[in-house]
This record gives C-alpha cells, structure tokens and sequence, in this order.
C-alpha cells in the first residue's frame, strides 16, 4: 500500500553564490508523499525545476540517517522543523498538511556565511573546535583498555555531551545566534573524562575567545537551542561551561 | 586584576557581571519589599521602620553606593549585550516562532530592564529627593498615591519588574553554573514565585494605599 501524497507550496530562499542580497521564490511541491524525508521532498522538486530548466535549491545535506550534521534549514520559523530531536533528514512529510505553504530559511548567523540558497558556511564551529576542542594524544604504543578508570555516571554524562553532530542548529535557532550550546557540549565532553582534564582549563579559555572572536553573540538563556537541538543536549552543558571557565580563570597564572 | 579582566571580557564573563548584579538586586528587592510590607500594617510601622532604617547612618550610604555602581554594571553590560546580540544576526529570518525555551520574560529582558531604569529614576525623584511633608515619608506615599495616575504607573512598573525578575531569578543561577536536574525545577519555580512575591508585594500597595482598600 503505498503512502498518501500531499501537494505544498514552498517559500524557499534563492541567493547566488555571487548575490549580495537574496529573495524568496514560491515553488510548487505536488504529489509529495508522506513517508517522503523532507530532503526527498526538496529532491523531487528540484528534478521539476531541472526540467523547467530552473537552478535547483543548493541545500546541504549527507548521512541522511540524522547522524552526519551536514543537513539543516529553518522550516516555518524552526531549526529542523517543529518535530523534536530530529534533523532536516529524518523530518517527515507526513507532519505536513496538504495545501501547506513551507517558508524555508537558511541558517542565519553573522558567524555562519551564507554560501548560496540554503548553504551555510558553518567553518566557524570548525575553528573552534581547532582552538581547543581536542585531546592530545603524543605518539607512544597503545595503551592497555580500561586502564584509565571512568566512573559510569561521568562516561554517561560526557556521552549525552558528545552526542552533539556539529549542525549548528543551536545557533540557527538562538534568538542572540550564540554558539554557547555547541561549545558548552564539546567542553563538557571533554571535561567530564579524566583524559580530557589535563587540558580542561586551556581548553575552555581558548575555545570561548575564539567563539567571541568569530561573531557569535551571547547566551542570554533563552533555551531556545536546546529544544531546537537534534540530539536534545541540555543548557546544563552551558551551565557547566560557565563553570569550567569561572574555574579556569581563576585558577589560572 | 588580570584574571578578572580575562574573565569579564568575555561573553561568558559578561553574563557573569549580569548575573552577581542581579543578585546583588535580588537580595535589594526581598529587603525592599519586606520593609516597605510594613504599610500593611499602618502608619506607626512603616514610620518606626524609616526610623530604624535611617538609624543605620553611614551603612546606608555605603549601600546606595554599592547598589549604583551595580546599577551601572548591570545596565552598561545589558546595553554592550543587546547590541552585540543584534549584530549576530545582521539578517533576520522571515518567520520566527518561539521553540518552547523562552519566556515573555526572556524574550523581553533587555526592553523591561529599560524600562525598569526608567521607573528606578521616576521612583528616587519621588521618594528619595524630595521633601517630606512633616518629616515624614508616609506622608509622601500617601500623597502619591491619592492620584490614580501614579497608583497606575506603579502598578504597571511592578508588573514589568516581576517579568524581568522571573526570567533574571533563574537565569542567574544557570549563568554562575549551578544547573543541576534535581535543583533546577526549584530555582525556576522559586523564581516565579519570587517574582509574583515582587509583583503582588509592591504592586498593591498603591491600591492599598491610595484608596484605602
């Protein structure tokens, strides 16, 4: 039995590589059907724009199994759409009405670049991560598993912590477009596991300059982010990000 | 020094400054209220407790002092906050819809605190700068409030004041990290609480006051 279909309209953002500005363009997404994602969705219609001999819509996309990070739009206001804890991939058509319009939105954020229609340069998390957010690990042989002792409440915690993909959702969804639940999951993380603590301090306090160096703006805990966030990572790893930096800096030289 | 300068020219530090001030005006409001609660109970008590309070001399100068200075911080960096924050987005989006996390006092924090150091400058040039009839403040509570029309701003103050306490009560205490799934539920409940205490509190004493309800 196949699945039902319905027919959209779609307000999508449209900017060249080379534009300055950009504008909304209406689509129609007919015959859709609801067991579609909603990247299959915008697959099938940018087969029908191919045909009209109309640019398709540039959007990132990768896994498609909501595991990778690369995919994300704003839907009707929402970062990955209104469904909790899922990415733009494994969003569904079937919670869309038939006759819906979509507004489709790219990620906005001084801090995230836009590349072309809903293509985000998100390099920005990427420094970040660069400036800190890494263990390092000097050459030697393997060590022996388990020798390092991990409580399981701690292994439990930094897990919930890097369950974070990178997607950037925090900051599409952040009415300040802050990157505090991004660095606060990659900090947490990191410093909830003794292999992480060696570099706790310099970690934090290099990781916050350059998330303040690269434009994001400030948390005003809004905990808009983590309702928005696909893999539902908690403010608590902001909190605990606070906490880490407070300790870093006043313990340090 | 030089640890404190790391610290507060970050974001984080930023929100750190916002977060000990507002405490700082937390604890001032919970005093504020409980002594000005006295105009429930009449004229006499609210007039002993002015007495005692002026009685304190000096300690009372060295708080006014400290609670400006923390005015300055709290509405310097709020103002550094609320323009950065605009400028991290230079493009805003076509439709937005609030997720679930916010509040109307989070949402509306920086506009109400405006407004609040608005209300802060009207209430001194009331209270504090003036001449009270026959020496006594009541009798300037009691004038003020004879007009409706200060018995409304009031009370529309204090409605303000309680949206920004509700969102600030909690988000002072996610800031200085202690965010914790057992705790958490009780600071946010306590901070509405806290601020329909504050709303309620001083909200109805022009009511009160003024027509002697």
């Amino acid at each position: 039995m196949s699945a039902p279909t319905i027919n959209l309209t779609l307000k999508v953002w449209r900017q060249g590589r080379t534009d300055k500005k950009g504008r909304f363009e209406t689509y129609p997404a007919n015959n859709i059907s609801t067991d579609m994602s909603f990247l299959e969705m915008l697959d099938v219609v940018n087969e029908e724009l191919t045909k009209k001999g109309i640019e398709p819509i540039a959007f990132d996309h990768d896994c498609r199994e909501g595991i990778c990070g690369m995919c994300g739009a704003v839907i009707n206001g929402r970062a990955h759409g209104k469904e909790r804890e899922t990415t733009l991939c494994q969003l569904h058509m079937r919670h869309f009405k038939d006759g819906e319009t979509i507004v489709i939105e790219p990620w906005r954020a001084r801090a995230f670049k836009l590349v072309k229609d809903l293509v985000v340069d998100r390099s920005a998390l990427d420094q970040i991560i660069q400036a800190g957010g890494y263990i390092s690990v000097n050459a030697g042989g393997p060590q022996d598993a388990n020798s390092i002792p991990v409580p399981r409440e701690k292994a439990d915690l930094a897990f919930n912590a890097a369950a974070c993909i990178g997607c950037g959702a925090c900051v599409a969804a952040c009415p300040n477009s802050s990157a505090m639940l991004f660095i606060g999951a990659k900090v947490s993380h990191l410093a909830l596991l003794p292999q992480g603590r060696p570099e706790a301090a310099r970690r934090v306090r290099a990781m916050v300059r350059k998330m303040d160096e690269l434009g994001f703006g400030n948390c005003s805990n809004e905990a808009e982010c983590e309702v928005e966030c696909p893999k539902g990572i908690s403010i608590r790893e902001i909190a605990r990000l606070n906490r880490e930096l407070m300790k870093a800096e006043l313990k340090s030289a | 020094m030089n640890t404190l300068a790391n610290i507060f020219t970050t974001s984080i530090g930023k929100k750190l400054m916002m977060a000990v001030t507002g405490l700082g005006f937390c604890i001032f409001l919970l005093i504020h209220l409980l002594g000005n609660l006295t105009l429930y109970v009449g004229r006499q008590t609210f007039e002993s407790y002015v007495e005692h309070l002026h009685a304190l001399g000096p300690l009372i100068t060295v708080a006014e002092l400290g609670l400006l200075f923390f005015l300055i911080i709290h509405v310097s960096t709020g103002a550094v906050l609320f323009v950065q924050n605009l400028r991290a987005r230079p493009v805003r989006y076509a439709v937005n819809k609030w997720a679930g996390g916010r509040t109307i006092g989070s949402a509306t924090a920086p506009y109400t605190g405006f407004l609040i150091l608005v209300f802060i400058i009207f209430h001194l040039l009331n209270f504090h700068f003036v001449e009270h009839p026959g020496g006594l403040v009541f009798n300037t509570v009691s004038a003020t409030f004879s007009s409706a029309l200060y018995v409304c701003l009031y009370m529309a103050a204090m409605v303000v004041v309680a949206i920004h306490v509700r969102h600030g009560f909690w988000s002072l205490f996610q800031t200085l990290g202690a965010n914790h799934p057992k705790y958490m539920p009780i600071i946010q409940g306590a901070g509405i609480v806290f601020a329909l205490l504050v709303g309620f509190g001083f909200g109805l004493i022009p009511l009160y006051i003024g027509w002697g309800i």
